[in-house]
């Protein structure tokens, strides 16, 4: 019997052969859209450092892709990757980690990176609870939904990483789920090439444990609840608050050009040491 | 062995801190002595207590504190009543008698300098009393010469500033009448 | 400005601080991150206006936390890397200063202690973190601590620190304190073919992580940087000598614990420097950082008076040197040690020196000044009178 591999599986570690993930978890989509983006781009594995956190979305690059990748602690993903890329300004740097880990614990440094706009794609996983401790509430967490720790239901208000990644200064910030492969795959590759900070927020489904929580039933019902309540940001624009009530707005956010910070860091060593 | 301890006091923005610098770089780098200089501070940048302490010596520093310095060098009323009462029995004191007003009579030897008004009135430049400070201490002790303390000055400020002080450090040394040797 | 020198070779009148900034240059680092905080920040101000003379980067972060993770970062991406803070900023650095043991990762960390607990006294020095930085992140662990007692040291042990953290691929601790970071005196910094720094070793090639050791060797694997191909997998999770993640194995959690320790104290005698003179005395003061120097003084004092008694520096205070403090303790009748706290490292040196000598623990007399010589004599002649 011959065994076609799938083409992508050059990308992969040769003795890695599973992964961590659960049945019907989205992270197998959004690894797919990672890699597709750096294939479509012509990208070798060896342009890339990976740098993950902890939580299960940060097993997409680790241990999994043939490539150097950096497993840090929880929350503290981009500050290593702001020092990686300080010191390898030729390599894209990539960062593939959970809500809970880069908009919880790990905010402040999410929030600052995008202030010194550092070239770095971040791939933050949203899957609105803590999937892997076992369905905790996150601060991503539908307002009112009933988890392990708000057994009455949530009384905080969620929050909206993408507006608080714009307003801190990022040059390329967009939303999709994980029922947009083609238009997330898009805005990775956009996001690869941006020079700057630029923030790809993917909405996933835990069937395991928000689907659960939420009472949305298994991967694909969660799918079909992406595809039927998610809205692009052109028509959301021009609805109402009421109307967007339990809404996922779609699509680019921000995407400028501006000053990026490993490069004013060749240009600033340059200066000082030649005059 | 000789060993000269120094406290130089004052509030927080009078140039305390950069003196006791400026003697001890001149003591190190300019006099081939040893000197060994610390330094504390309250958390107000300006206006609050600020100290330097210095010690001078032919060897190495061991002890690098100043416990019962040989002189207290006060810029301000403050110091008087945080240090007068570490000096040696017959220690010297120096105070800047435009800023305290009412130095403690039991003291060895006192000099009174009038700093800040030669600084201001003669030199149109109040943050130059240090620096006079500095010119009466190499009088009244030669702790470290006045070649190597003008070097260091030198080295201490920016090249415009480098007259001025200079002038004050005569000033503040021609302002001892009688000095101790 | 031009292009700054890469060694300022001369002596110096120089702060603390500022030597230390200028070992790390002299040593080659090219990467510091760090956040504001008294008594430290002379350091990352110096290096922040130095650095870019050299060709290297300062990176002012949002935290302690992200100072060490970008560090550490910077380290994997090949640099020397330095941080530095005080007692505050390594009390939120722990969890990372963990992740750079598990990972073998070459660092400098400076701590100007300063008096604790809590937010405490920020300018006034005190050893408060003799133990937090040895035991202070979770798991089991040993790391390198060097303790400077003057400016000189400041620079020749920061030096010290790069050689060590590159040539065992550890984290290694500058453990200084207000009174000597802020305490300015002679520095002579020698020319640059005259310091011993060892660089890492690198991996002489491949691409699979799977082909090499890269981890848990008590000989100290090379590192496979980032950038060069080597597709390395590093990870904090209990990993092999390939750094792939098990936690299943009972044998790899064993060596991931034990192959980092035991890479630390086989190589003991190179790491561990004291400074030891008590030939002949009775009496020996053991003290370390500049506590150092009230004890020689105070030695000095007593023998004038008669009194046999001897000093013993730790300059390396971790490793513990248990070996140095038993043979001190194996040939003397007393050891005082000296501390400028309420006794952090005196149970370990009483763990190595009770059974053969008397062993008695004196802190300053007013906390956070180190002692005063007189004061050392007059409590050492109550002791044993």
């Amino acid at each position: 019997m011959s065994v076609s591999a799938h083409p992508f599986r050059r990308y992969m570690r040769n003795h890695v052969t599973r992964t961590t993930t659960c049945p019907g978890c989205g992270n197998g989509i959004i690894t797919q859209a990672i890699l597709r983006a750096i294939d479509e781009l012509g990208l070798d594995m060896d342009d890339f450092i990976f740098v993950s956190g902890i939580g299960c979305s940060a097993w997409i690059p680790s241990p999994l892709f043939a490539a150097d990748t950096l497993h840090t602690t929880h929350g503290r993903p981009i500050a290593f990757a702001t020092g990686i890329k300080l010191c390898l300004p030729e390599k894209n740097i990539l960062v593939a980690s959970g809500d809970g880990d880069l908009a919880a614990i790990g905010g402040n440094h999410l929030i600052h990176a995008a202030r010194r706009n550092i070239d770095m794609t971040v791939v933050l996983v949203n899957n609105g609870i803590y999937g892997m401790t076992g369905g905790q509430t996150a601060p991503t967490t539908p307002r009112g939904l009933t988890t392990i720790t708000s057994p009455h239901g949530t009384l905080e208000h969620t929050f909206d990483i993408c507006a608080m990644v714009a307003a801190a200064g990022a040059s390329y910030v967009t939303r999709w789920t994980t029922y947009h492969p083609r238009q997330m795959t898009r805005s990775i590759k956009k996001a690869i090439v941006k020079k700057g900070f630029a923030l790809v927020e993917a909405i996933s489904q835990c069937p395991v444990q928000f689907g659960r929580a939420a009472k949305l039933g298994k991967a694909v019902d969660m799918l079909k609840h992406f595809k039927e309540n998610s809205i692009r940001i052109d028509k959301a624009r021009n609805l109402d608050e009421e109307a967007l009530k339990g809404k996922i707005v779609v699509g680019e956010f921000v995407d400028i050009e501006k000053a990026e910070l490993a490069s004013e860091w060749a240009r600033l060593k340059q200066e000082v040491m030649e005059v | 062995m000789t060993r000269t301890e120094l406290t130089i006091a004052g509030v927080g923005g009078q140039g305390s801190i950069l003196a006791g610098t400026v003697l001890g770089s001149a003591a190190v780098t300019y006099d081939g002595k040893y000197a060994v200089q610390t330094q504390a501070y309250s958390s107000e940048l300006r206006g609050g207590y600020a100290a330097t302490w210095v010690v001078v010596s032919d060897e190495p520093v061991v002890f690098p504190r100043v416990t019962r310095p040989d002189i207290l060098m006060a810029q301000a009323q403050d110091s008087i009543n945080r240090f007068s009462h570490t000096l040696k029995p017959d220690g010297i004191l120096i105070v800047d008698s435009d800023m305290v007003p009412t130095p403690p009579d039991n003291i060895g030897h006192i000099f009174r300098i009038p700093a800040t008004s030669i600084a201001r009135n003669r030199l149109k430049a109040p943050v130059t009393a240090n620096i006079i400070m500095l010119g009466a201490l190499c009088r009244v002790r030669r702790v470290v010469s006045r070649e190597a303390l003008e070097k260091a000055i030198v080295d201490a400020v920016s090249k415009e500033q480098e007259q001025l002080n200079l002038d004050a450090f005569n000033l503040g040394f021609e302002a001892v009448r009688e000095p101790m040797d | 400005m031009g292009r700054g020198k890469k060694i300022m070779t001369g002596t110096h009148f120089m702060m603390g601080n500022l030597a230390c900034a200028e070992g790390a240059i002299a040593a080659g680092c090219e990467f510091v991150s760090g956040y504001p905080i008294t008594p430290a920040s002379e350091v990352v101000n110096r290096l922040a206006k130095r650095l870019p003379e050299v060709g290297g980067i300062f990176l002012q972060t949002e935290d302690e936390i992200a100072a060490i993770c970008s560090a550490i970062g910077a380290s994997w991406a090949g640099q020397k890397a330095l941080t530095a803070t005080s007692g505050p900023g390594i009390s939120l650095m722990q969890e990372n200063i963990g992740f750079a043991v598990a990972t073998e990762t070459p660092l400098v960390i400076v701590d100007v202690q300063r008096l604790g607990p809590s937010t405490g006294a920020p300018s006034v020095g005190l050893a408060g973190d003799m133990v937090q930085v040895a035991r202070g992140s979770h798991g089991d662990y040993q790391i390198v601590a060097l303790c400077p007692e003057s400016p000189q040291e400041m620079f020749d042990l920061t030096v010290r620190a790069f050689h060590l953290a590159e040539k065992y691929r550890v984290p290694v601790f500058l453990l200084a304190d207000a009174f000597v970071g802020h305490m300015r005196e002679q520095v002579i910094i020698p020319e640059e073919k005259q310091l011993e720094i060892e660089s890492r070793k690198i991996p002489k090639g491949g691409n699979d992580p799977m082909d090499r050791q890269d981890f848990l060797s008590v000989d100290v694997a090379p590192m496979p940087v980032f950038g060069r191909g080597f597709k390395a997998h590093v990870t904090s999770s209990c990993h092999d000598e390939h750094g792939m993640r098990n936690l299943s194995d009972p044998e790899v959690m064993h060596r991931y614990i034990s192959r980092p320790i035991d890479k630390i104290l086989n190589h003991r005698d190179d790491i561990i420097q004291v400074e030891a003179d008590y030939s002949g005395a009775s009496i020996v003061l053991v003290s370390y950082g500049t506590v150092g120097r009230s004890a020689r003084a105070a030695a000095h004092l007593a023998q004038a008076q008669g009194l046999r008694t001897g000093n013993v520096r730790l300059i390396t205070c971790w490793p513990f040197p248990d070996r140095e403090i038993r043979q001190v303790a194996e040939s003397v009748d007393f050891i005082v040690v000296l501390e400028n706290n309420r006794g952090q490292l005196y149970p370990y040196i009483k763990a190595e020196a009770a059974h053969a000598c008397r062993i008695e623990l004196l802190g300053p007399e007013t906390l956070g000044q180190i002692h005063d010589p007189e004061y050392i004599l007059a409590r050492i002649r109550e002791m044993i009178k």
